[in-house]
């Protein structure tokens, strides 16, 4: 069993408060005649530890939930608590203290193309206080022997491969020992087997470390892996529904469709 | 743990390091454009230097305390005559020791070898007089006791022809001035400056003949040496209050600077070169602003990363600075490498005094550091442009 660095100080327990807590959340891009809502009354609540996967068409603001979760967008209106935390009105400074205990993974693995799998795992590590220069790096080694490229720590990203990379990009979000990741379609440049090996690897680590999990996915293979699955519509949350049900549904509409 | 070592031990990646690093073209570039920048300085205020300390090498061969001048006199290359008997005046004073008498013109020498004429600064003396600073000078001033010798400044330009090399190969060296045949006793060195293409030393009996339309009793320098202890301003101030106005007294560095603000103040060369330091400052400017400009914009997304991870934006400033100093630093050091080579050939070539100084130096090394600090400060803005809401 893979196991990353050790993380007592950051054990959070089922039992404490809610990892996120949104209630009526409305977003809106644009001035004027252009303004135009993508979040309409969003309201949900993800307990820590929990991993949900949000599903639904494209533009239908599950990208813009996920950044007002992540503390990179002011939020307009509704409330917002992650960990408790008020984001409305939150300064800047706020925010990106936050972020610090946020692991983000994106859908291009966004990699720093001048640095090292073991440097790029190390810009996370490295924004934990107080701990040695030599430690951050046996971390981040850990890290990269946890997502099964303890061989590969010098290459840089321009010699990985496409599932590579964003096994570097997991190990750099776990990195930062987060409460909670964000996952924007981390499978979509993938192919659909090393998507999910991915997926696999990023839940089994979330869960050992007690973190939180938000994914965005279209893809319906991963879809048993979640403990809830959130599906949003027109800036909506429609349905939540336990993850049996859904993949079995998912399944059932990907086998109607085949035949 | 002492603090060096919690410093070494809370190091972070060095980001600016590899960013700078791992592009080796761009870097050869931003390097290649700061290099040239600061050769460009060094060249200009090197000249620049040159001119001043070339212009005073003659001035300050004399070993005297004060100088009496004709106030027409405005610089070196224009020396206007004054009579005689004022330095013999100045003997009054009790602090004045000597007095030495100097004729001091531009004649046309015409070279040994093409026949043809440039002018040349002749300096005429009492051959036994102390009049130099460097006692194998005044030694070689004996020689001149005989009328139509002259010493000849080895370092003088080539346009005077072969004297030098000719002399050490033993041959006698004969020229004219003003028709008058003149004959290479010695050679000493002084070089040139953007006055005199060459220098000559000879008696006043000799120089007298090379000018006789010259009005007795009229002099263009006066040499005063004082009495060990004397005080050059106070005697100045005596002498300027004593002498008719006719004469002007100045100290040993009055002399100095009063030619050197000749050519800073009264001829453009010293805006000239100083603007064209001031060129290759803009040039580098740009250069390390495209280059940092364009780091900063091709690594956007990256930069938005780190903030989404929850780096401080002050922190990614600070990534920009230390490559702008990173940079200053780099491209120093070959600018400073080709600045001691390339003065060492324009010292050859133009026999100049032009050499590496430490102020300068360190003038150009701040130049750089500002050049490219100030460019890591407007590549600065475009950080602000990085938005981690976009990269989803």
């Amino acid at each position: 069993m893979r196991s990353g660095p050790d993380q007592t100080d950051h054990e959070i327990g089922r039992s404490g408060p809610p990892a996120i807590e949104i209630a009526g959340l409305s977003h809106w891009y644009g001035e004027g005649k252009m303004r135009r809502q993508v979040l309409e009354g969003v309201d949900l609540s993800i307990a820590s530890g929990e991993v949900v996967l949000l599903t639904g068409p494209s533009g239908c603001g599950k990208t813009t939930l996920l950044t007002l979760v992540g503390a990179l967008r002011q939020v307009q209106a509704g409330q917002v608590r992650v960990f408790g935390q008020e984001l409305a009105g939150s300064s800047r400074a706020e925010r990106q203290q936050l972020r610090r205990s946020i692991g983000m993974i994106f859908q291009g693995h966004n990699l720093l193309r001048c640095l090292s799998a073991e440097q790029n795992v190390q810009m996370g590590a490295d924004l934990l206080e107080g701990l040695s220069y030599r430690a951050r790096r046996d971390q981040a080694r850990e890290w990269l022997r946890a997502v099964g490229l303890g061989d590969q720590l010098h290459k840089l990203p321009h010699d990985l491969s496409g599932g590579q990379k964003q096994r570097v990009a997991i190990a750099r979000a776990l990195a930062t020992h987060p409460r909670l990741l964000l996952a924007d379609e981390p499978t979509a440049a993938l192919d659909s087997r090393t998507g999910r090996d991915v997926v696999v690897l990023l839940h089994g680590l979330a869960k050992e470390q007690g973190c939180g999990v938000l994914m965005v996915t279209h893809d319906p293979r991963i879809l048993d892996l979640a403990d809830r699955v959130l599906r949003m519509e027109d800036g909506r949350v429609v349905d939540t529904a336990s993850a049996d049900s859904v993949t079995a549904g998912a399944l059932a509409a990907t086998e109607a469709g085949a035949s | 743990m002492n603090p060096l070592q919690a410093i070494w031990s809370g190091r972070r990646i060095p980001l600016a390091w590899l960013l700078l690093t791992r592009q080796p073209v761009r870097l050869a570039v931003a390097l290649a454009g700061i290099s040239f920048a600061g050769i460009l300085m060094f060249m200009q205020l090197g000249f620049r230097d040159a001119l001043f300390d070339a212009s005073v090498t003659v001035h300050k061969m004399f070993n005297t305390d004060l100088v009496l001048m004709s106030p027409r006199t405005k610089s070196s290359i224009s020396m206007a005559g004054f009579p005689r008997r004022r330095l013999v005046q100045a003997l009054a004073d009790p602090a004045v020791q000597g007095i030495s008498p100097v004729h001091w013109n531009l004649l046309l020498w015409r070279n040994p070898e093409t026949r043809g004429t440039r002018s040349i600064l002749a300096l005429g003396f009492e051959p036994g007089d102390p009049l130099f600073n460097d006692p194998a000078l005044t030694a070689k001033a004996s020689l001149l006791t005989q009328k139509g010798r002259v010493l000849f400044d080895e370092r003088s330009r080539d346009e005077f022809g072969p004297v030098a090399s000719w002399f050490r190969q033993g041959r006698t060296v004969e020229s004219e001035i003003s028709g008058k045949r003149l004959r290479v006793a010695e050679l000493f060195a002084v070089g040139p400056s953007f006055g005199a293409d060459g220098n000559l030393l000879t008696s006043s009996e000799t120089f007298l003949s090379l000018l006789p339309n010259t009005p007795p009793g009229s002099i263009e320098l006066g040499l005063i040496r004082l009495r060990p202890g004397a005080d050059p301003e106070a005697v100045a101030k005596r002498l300027r209050h004593n002498l008719p106005k006719d004469v002007i007294v100045y100290t040993r560095n009055g002399f100095i600077e009063m030619e050197k603000d000749y050519w800073r103040s009264s001829t453009a060369i010293g805006f000239i070169f100083t603007l064209g330091a001031g060129m290759g400052f803009v040039v580098g400017c740009v250069i390390v602003y495209q280059i940092l400009y364009s780091d900063v914009s091709d690594h956007l997304p990256e930069y938005a990363t780190l903030m989404a991870m929850g780096y401080k934006l002050t922190s990614l400033l600070g990534v920009v600075a230390r490559e702008g100093f990173l940079l200053a630093v780099l491209g120093y050091l070959p600018a400073y490498g080709a600045g001691v080579l390339l003065y060492g050939v324009i010292k050859g070539a133009t026999k100049l005094p032009v050499q590496m100084d430490p102020d300068r130096a360190l003038v150009v090394f701040t130049m750089i550091l500002v050049m490219c600090m100030g460019s890591a400060a407007l590549a600065m803005r475009r950080l602000g442009d990085a938005d981690p809401a976009e990269i989803f």
